[in-house]
């Protein structure tokens, strides 16, 4: 491709790992939104070569504040290799795709192009409210976790760090999650020390009595959350398809060139 | 009709359907084929891959195929066919209330068409809603908060000019309400599909019915709150429904916060044809039994009189439909044999 080497290639898509769809708290790759990756310029030497990403969301309509943070994520997470000097970011088929390529690729903010659209967004406000929810959710599949594994409230109210980091999990969608709320949990500081409580809220306080009312909070962050991601899952390896019905059973072909990425 | 395994009769009302045109020459720009092919993906998304339908059938379907599915083919006994303009978008609308109508009368008895009106129209929306009571007798509307118009790119059930409106519907007896609620579009900071409007709303407007379609979701958690307090906010299911098929466990957890929260007398079935055909769903529906330990969690069961109630009896309480008097009419004409 563009005589980058395999593991540039492999470097770039590490980074695009680590870009979450906000609203879904899932990496945009295991959602299937990057479409292609290229390098061009050398592919040697200190911030020479650029890097273009072409990605599509769920639909045309999705949410350009939704849109802007991933495109935002995107070119900052591989703008971090070293010999990378630019990652351009072309979001495609979608309703703001001109205005939104256009500010992305050139350093500026949301509010240069969507103020019309969006008057007083604060997508620093919408950022917290996602990293809320994708800590409880987050939290709640640990949680989870421990009471299948026969975890009683009173014992995992008061877990430390130190105590979750050596239990096992037998789950691996838990283990996941397990490292990714770690992960969270200290970069927002809610808890670093080994004697820390490893389930506060995200407020700072401990659970404490309150266990079965808060889990039905964090069930219905999940319940939300599972609904937008299971959509957008759908609705994305949809978007292209369309229903041969000549057959004895309908089935699904590709209507657009697809120029999905492979890793 | 939907007949139990065990020989009973289900009356079924399907709460949310529609017929329009959607067809590239009735597009008028970009946004009316994005439009539709987003629909279009919620369909080959999420439907069992023997009912996916091609795209051009999708995109215009006959009053034929309309009857067919629902009535012949399908299970229902009635149909709340609901009007959507999106003028912006389709240059005769979307699915007008005169399309509507039409199979309406080809077919009698079986549909209950609800109208649609812009409150930021102004004047212009009451001279309309005049029209709609006079002309089709309206007794139901349906809204559709994040509709362009001009500059504006969506409204909310409390906005002063909508008020005028809503008070408008109380005094001509057009009583039930549909609020298309549904996944986050633009523009979000003003949310468009956020739910605490509804609250207002429903506040304000006690002798008025709130059917909110899609129950909220992906705001089910205000969605219930809302409908715990209010006794005049129900809950469309369409949109929900279709993942009995794809994701049964995930479904499971939906109507059992529905039932924990709001109950099994406010939640209202709805396939939202043609996204979706009523034969697979309600055939689900009736077989399926929320798993066993979400069930425990909160307390509550899926049962088949609760069934009964969401397949129909809650939507005719609403529309005030008399089930045994339209039984007795059905039965005096027996189905209408469609594409004669």
């Amino acid at each position: 491709m563009d005589g980058a080497s395999l593991s540039q290639l492999d470097e770039v898509w590490a980074r695009l790992d680590l870009v979450m769809d906000p609203e879904l708290d899932e990496p945009v790759t295991d959602m299937g939104f990057i479409e292609a990756v290229s390098v061009a310029g050398p592919t040697t030497g200190h911030n020479n070569s650029t890097v273009e990403i072409s990605f599509r969301l769920p639909t045309y309509w999705c949410s350009p504040n939704f849109a802007f943070l991933m495109a935002q994520g995107i070119k900052r997470e591989v703008e971090t290799l070293p010999w990378v000097g630019q990652a351009v970011v072309m979001l495609q088929d979608h309703m703001s795709a001109d205005e939104m390529n256009a500010v992305i690729n050139s350093g500026g903010v949301f509010s240069d192009v969507f103020a019309d659209l969006h008057p007083g967004e604060n997508l620093e406000a919408l950022r917290e409210k996602f990293d809320q929810k994708a800590f409880q959710r987050r939290q709640e599949a640990v949680i989870r976790g421990l009471l299948a594994q026969g975890y009683v409230a009173d014992v995992i109210v008061n877990l430390t760090l130190a105590d979750l980091s050596l239990i096992p999990f037998d789950d691996a969608e838990v283990t996941r999650q397990c490292s990714r709320y770690v992960a969270l949990l200290m970069s927002k500081s809610l808890a670093q020390k080994a004697a820390d409580l490893a389930f506060p809220t995200y407020q700072g306080t401990p659970i404490g009595e309150d266990f079965k009312p808060y889990m039905d909070l964090l069930r219905s962050v999940r319940i939300n959350m599972e609904f937008s991601g299971s959509l957008c899952r759908n609705l994305k390896q949809s978007r292209y398809l369309e229903a041969d019905t000549s057959g004895a059973v309908p089935i699904l072909v590709t209507v657009a060139p697809s120029d999905h990425a492979c890793r | 009709m939907f007949i139990t395994p065990e020989g009973k009769e289900i009356f079924v009302v399907d709460g949310h359907t529609h017929f329009w045109d959607a067809s590239p020459e009735n597009q008028k720009n970009i946004h009316g084929k994005q439009f539709i092919d987003c629909f279009y993906a919620y369909h080959s998304g999420l439907s069992p891959k023997e009912q996916l339908w091609e795209k051009s059938k999708f995109e215009k379907y006959s009053a034929d195929d309309l009857y067919n599915d629902l009535f012949i083919d399908g299970p229902d006994d009635m149909a709340i066919l609901n009007s959507t303009y999106l003028s912006e978008f389709y240059k005769t609308g979307f699915n007008n209330i005169e399309r509507n109508a039409s199979v309406a009368k080809k077919y009698p008895n079986r549909f209950i068409v609800n109208g649609a009106f812009d409150p930021r129209d102004g004047q212009k929306a009451h001279e309309y809603i005049h029209y709609m009571k006079e002309t089709h007798n309206i007794t139901g509307v349906k809204m559709y908060t994040a509709e362009w118009n001009g500059a504006s790119k969506g409204w909310r059930l409390n906005d002063p000019l909508a008020y005028k409106c809503f008070e408008l519907c109380e005094k001509l007896g057009i009583k039930n309400i549909h609020v298309h609620k549904g996944p986050t579009i633009i523009p979000l900071n003003k949310d468009a599909f956020d739910v605490h409007d509804v609250d207002y709303a429903a506040t304000d407007f006690q002798n008025l019915n709130w059917i909110v379609e899609h129950c909220g979701l992906p705001r089910l958690d205000d969605f219930c709150w809302i409908a715990t307090q209010e006794t005049n906010v129900f809950a469309g299911l369409a949109v929900a429904l279709p993942f009995i098929h794809s994701r049964p466990r995930y479904f499971g957890e939906i109507i059992a916060e529905l039932l924990f929260w709001i109950g099994p007398e406010k939640i209202l079935f709805g396939s939202d044809y043609a996204i979706w055909t009523p034969k697979w769903l309600v055939e689900k529906l009736w077989a399926y039994q929320i798993p066993e330990d979400i069930a425990k969690e909160r307390g509550v069961q899926l049962t088949d009189e609760i069934k009964e109630k969401i397949l129909g009896l809650n939507a005719a309480r609403l529309y005030n439909i008399d089930i045994a008097a339209r039984k007795a009419e059905f039965a005096k004409h027996p189905m209408l044999i469609a594409a004669e």
